[in-house]
């Protein structure tokens, strides 16, 4: 375990990656702002009349974007699992490690399944989803009897679900910034300098 | 002569069955039995479905028409537009609203033959838990032994229902208020 006086040489041995990969940090925000984006325009298609221009249009881009985001979540995983994530911030007692870890495990275990029920509507008849005219997802039909109506419920109740968790997770990051004033937000954002720091408290300073 | 008489003797009563009421259930298990229904999309034109799930009985007698008499009952939520979409909202409050009232009935009440094998079926149609009195414009299509050792009797009948009178509001625009349905019954007799 590295001090704060410990030679450069020590500390350059000892030293872990703090901040998030640039890549991470990018599909963390570009997902952010998809998922918000989704839930909204879901939120708000689902009671559009039959008259309006969006109608057809809006749960197009809703599944196309779905769909994307859906790919987006696999290499994200799969970059996860291959290289792993930089390690909890010391300054972090165990029971908030703990915390955060189940609110990211269940923020990934949520999108899964909004993903799936999401698709098990649109395909219980064997239609394929229409990614932006791009490609075409196909479609298997039904698993389970009254598919879309079931799935339909699951969809809206995770994705609720899902929200006040984001909604958790955000508060945790805002007082952990502001309150902590510690790295938990810092490392999620891209920064020239840094991008290394011991695993020392020097954590906080972290610009 | 004996064998007039005898002869005689078994034609009456091969027809005697013909003479009184049949009771006759609806084929649904071979599937020869199906209500349709269509609805105009945007005025411009039809939008065609059905109902998969559905049960009934009926009682016909050739010769005495008006004592004919049938009950239907039908799952809403068999509702099938072929599109899983467009059925999840069909079965939504917006419109059957299943979860509430999953089932639909017609029970007829009076029979009014008219010409040929013309006649109408007057009943009350319970849908979406309003219950009202309809005429469904019927005409017998044919009966007669089928080849597996039964007796079958078809009818098509043909009737249409506002959705503003059985609660339903109309989202779908004016051409749409109207829903024609179209029922085809086969029937084997008990």
């Amino acid at each position: 375990m590295a001090n704060h006086h410990g030679s450069v040489e020590e500390l350059a041995s000892n030293t872990v990656r703090v901040r998030y990969h640039g890549f991470s940090i990018f599909m963390h925000w570009l997902m952010a702002l998809l998922i918000l984006g989704l839930f909204g325009v879901g939120f708000w298609m689902v009671d559009l009349s039959y008259y309006s221009a969006w109608y057809k249009t809006a749960p197009h881009y809703h599944k196309s974007v779905g769909i994307l985001l859906a790919i987006l979540l696999m290499i994200r995983i799969a970059v996860l699992v291959k290289k792993g994530k930089p390690a909890p911030l010391k300054t972090h007692g165990v029971a908030v490690q703990r915390a955060s870890k189940v609110t990211h495990v269940l923020l990934y275990v949520l999108l899964c399944f909004i993903m799936m029920t999401g698709y098990l509507i649109s395909t219980a008849d064997h239609r394929g989803i229409e990614v932006f005219n791009w490609f075409v997802v196909p479609g298997f039909g039904e698993f389970f009897p009254q598919q879309a109506d079931r799935a339909g419920l699951v969809h809206e109740w995770l994705a609720y679900s899902l929200i006040a968790l984001v909604v958790l997770h955000a508060i945790g990051a805002l007082k952990h910034h502001f309150f902590d004033k510690d790295a938990t937000l810092k490392r999620m954002w891209w920064s020239k300098t840094n991008n290394v720091t011991p695993t020392i408290d020097s954590t906080k300073e972290i610009s | 002569m004996k064998k007039l008489v005898l002869a005689s003797v078994f034609a009456t009563l091969m027809a005697a069955p013909a003479l009184q009421a049949a009771d006759y259930v609806i084929d649904t298990q071979g599937a020869h039995a199906f209500i349709q229904f269509k609805v105009s999309h945007l005025g411009y034109s039809w939008l065609h479905g059905r109902f998969n799930t559905f049960s009934g009985t009926f009682s016909y007698d050739d010769k005495n028409l008006a004592a004919s008499k049938i009950q239907l009952d039908i799952d809403t939520k068999s509702v099938d537009s072929n599109h899983a979409e467009r059925d999840k909202h069909l079965r939504s409050p917006d419109f059957l609203n299943v979860d509430k009232h999953g089932k639909a009935s017609f029970v007829s009440s009076k029979v009014v033959p008219k010409d040929g094998a013309n006649f109408d079926l007057i009943g009350n149609f319970t849908f979406n838990g309003v219950t009202k009195e309809i005429t469904i414009a019927a005409t017998k299509t044919g009966e007669g032994k089928d080849p597996w050792g039964g007796y079958r009797a078809g009818f098509e009948g043909k009737t249409s229902i506002n959705l503003s009178d059985y609660g339903i509001k109309n989202i779908l625009g004016p051409a749409s208020e109207t829903v024609h349905l179209d029922l085809v019954v086969e029937g084997i007799r008990k």
